[in-house]
């Protein structure tokens, strides 16, 4: 995925409206509109369940947020030797990599998803070593499979970027590094691996918006994320749009909150500019 | 225990006690969905770019919003919102018309729905796409006379096409993967199916492999057309680094 359609899929710091410019006339009627337009739906529509399972949409919330930062980290571990090796490996690593990559990328997360948790899932019991290992505990639940498939389709993802962002460090900063005497590793912790980071952080943002819009695919297979406390809602309440409704914003204020503290972090590295 | 007692190659046969038949049926459907998902969308972001770029401040700050929304929302929600929303609004719409209501096919409901997500992002695509376009070219064009919407017609589209490109060619990818949500409502597309499949026949490594190799095969043979038309939009241009 190129950087133009990481942007054009997760909203990034760019889009917020900057404060100096944001009140002209005409946004100000628009939001007095849509002030009575969330009145309306406080009043005319059914909000009485809401406190009963505030506890529950508070957990769920914290159980997508674990799913969203301990996949990205773990998928951004995993996605350094994944860029490396596509541009500095043997060849066996490289094509590897490469297939790696493909597969994930050409195939659907639900069906990763569903594959790891409904197909290793019923293999699993079938072999007693398993069974009699001290992850068997772990590999009953549903988490694990969750975690598994949303850091590898994380991983495949930011492999890609990462590839283009260790080629596209200047070989003469290298050849400087090697220049004052670095070893391989030295050299790649101090100079390869921070620019490369460097230059793709906008996108890795951009990825991680993408990875928290993913994390409700895991209700699917039984994990209680805040998606799957909102179904459990219209279960009980048989109402449609109100869960719905809330979802959605729970989710755009998550959106919000990780996009803003990107746009901090973003402005704390010093880039060189006029 | 033997390798053999997992893969039952007989699963996959095309006639009926096999699931392959229907396997492809439900690919068929999914790549139904994802073509007419993606042309409303390429339409909705034709409009929703050139309204942003040269709309008002209203239509603007509204397209806005849409982009925003649909940008922060995760796809399975939206698609459950605009699903029930869509059939709901549809049906009153008809009933306030005194016209009896109708059930909605899941194909057209699919369609509208992954083409509203995909309206977004195309409108952002082609955005980024018409401004990459340089200026001169569109003022010439105004300067020989020619009506908006023959600029649009013979300039704007025609040399914005090949920055847009490989926008939208990771965005037809995406359409073809999103499809796959719509398994969450329901609609028997190909992972719906070979869930179904794999259930009934508890062979379910095999059956998400295959499906898994439908849907690889799908984006591979997209990969190679998406390269060929990306070398005839760019040619004329400099080799790309």
């Amino acid at each position: 995925m190129t950087d133009e359609t990481t942007h054009a899929l997760a909203l990034v710091p760019e889009d917020l409206p900057t404060p100096e410019n944001f009140l002209r006339p005409h946004r100000i009627v628009m939001l007095l509109l849509l002030a009575g337009l969330v009145v309306a739906i406080a009043v005319f529509m059914r909000w009485d369940w809401l406190p009963r399972y505030l506890p529950w949409l508070g957990s769920g919330t914290l159980v997508s947020l674990a799913m969203l930062f301990s996949t990205a980290i773990l998928g951004f571990l995993l996605a350094v030797p994944l860029g490396l090796v596509q541009v500095t490996g043997p060849w066996f690593l490289k094509v590897l990599a490469r297939l790696f990559c493909t597969v994930i990328r050409g195939t659907p997360l639900l069906l990763q998803l569903w594959l790891l948790y409904y197909g290793l899932g019923s293999l699993f019991p079938q072999f007693p070593w398993i069974r009699h290992s001290f992850l068997w505990p772990y590999l009953r639940e549903a988490w694990p499979y969750g975690v598994a498939a949303l850091t590898l389709s994380f991983a495949a993802y930011e492999g890609e970027v990462m590839r283009g962002a260790f080629a596209g460090v200047p070989q003469g900063e290298l050849e400087a590094a090697r220049a004052y005497g670095m070893g391989r590793w030295t050299m790649f912790r101090r100079i390869w691996l921070p620019r490369a980071v460097h230059r793709a952080l906008p996108t890795l943002n951009g990825e991680t918006v993408l990875q928290l819009k993913s994390t409700p695919l895991v209700a699917t297979i039984t994990v209680v994320d805040v998606y799957a406390v909102i179904s459990k809602v219209r279960q009980e309440t048989y109402l449609t749009y109100e869960p719905l409704l809330l979802l959605a914003l729970i989710y755009m204020c998550l959106t919000g909150i990780l996009v803003v503290a990107f746009r901090y972090f973003e402005n704390r590295i010093p880039t060189r500019g006029a | 225990m033997a390798a053999d007692s997992f893969i039952n190659w007989s699963l996959l046969a095309l006639a009926a006690p096999g699931w392959g038949g229907v396997l492809l049926q439900g690919f068929l459907h999914s790549i139904e969905i994802a073509v007419g998902g993606y042309a409303l969308g390429l339409l909705l972001g034709v409009g929703g770019a050139f309204g942003k770029l040269y709309g008002g401040p209203v239509l603007r700050d509204l397209l806005e919003c849409y982009t925003t929304i649909v940008r922060a929302v995760p796809e399975l929600v939206l698609i459950l919102l605009l699903y029930y929303a869509g059939t709901d609004f549809l049906n009153q719409f008809l009933g306030a018309m005194g016209i009896a209501t109708v059930d909605i096919s899941g194909l057209a409901a699919g369609i509208f729905v992954i083409g509203v997500v995909q309206g977004a992002y195309s409108t952002e695509v082609l955005r980024g796409a018409i401004k990459a376009v340089p200026a001169g070219q569109i003022e010439a064009a105004r300067a020989y006379g020619m009506s908006p919407g023959k600029v649009l017609r013979r300039i704007t589209l025609p040399a914005m096409l090949p920055y847009a490109i490989p926008g939208l060619a990771n965005l037809w990818l995406i359409a073809t993967k999103d499809t796959a949500l719509l398994a969450v409502v329901g609609f028997s597309e190909l992972t719906l199916v070979t869930r179904q499949a794999a259930g009934t026949t508890k062979a379910y490594l095999l059956f998400f492999c295959a499906a898994g190799a439908l849907y690889l095969v799908l984006t591979l043979v997209s990969n190679l057309f998406i390269g060929i038309i990306e070398r005839h939009a760019r040619r004329g241009f400099a080799e790309r680094r």
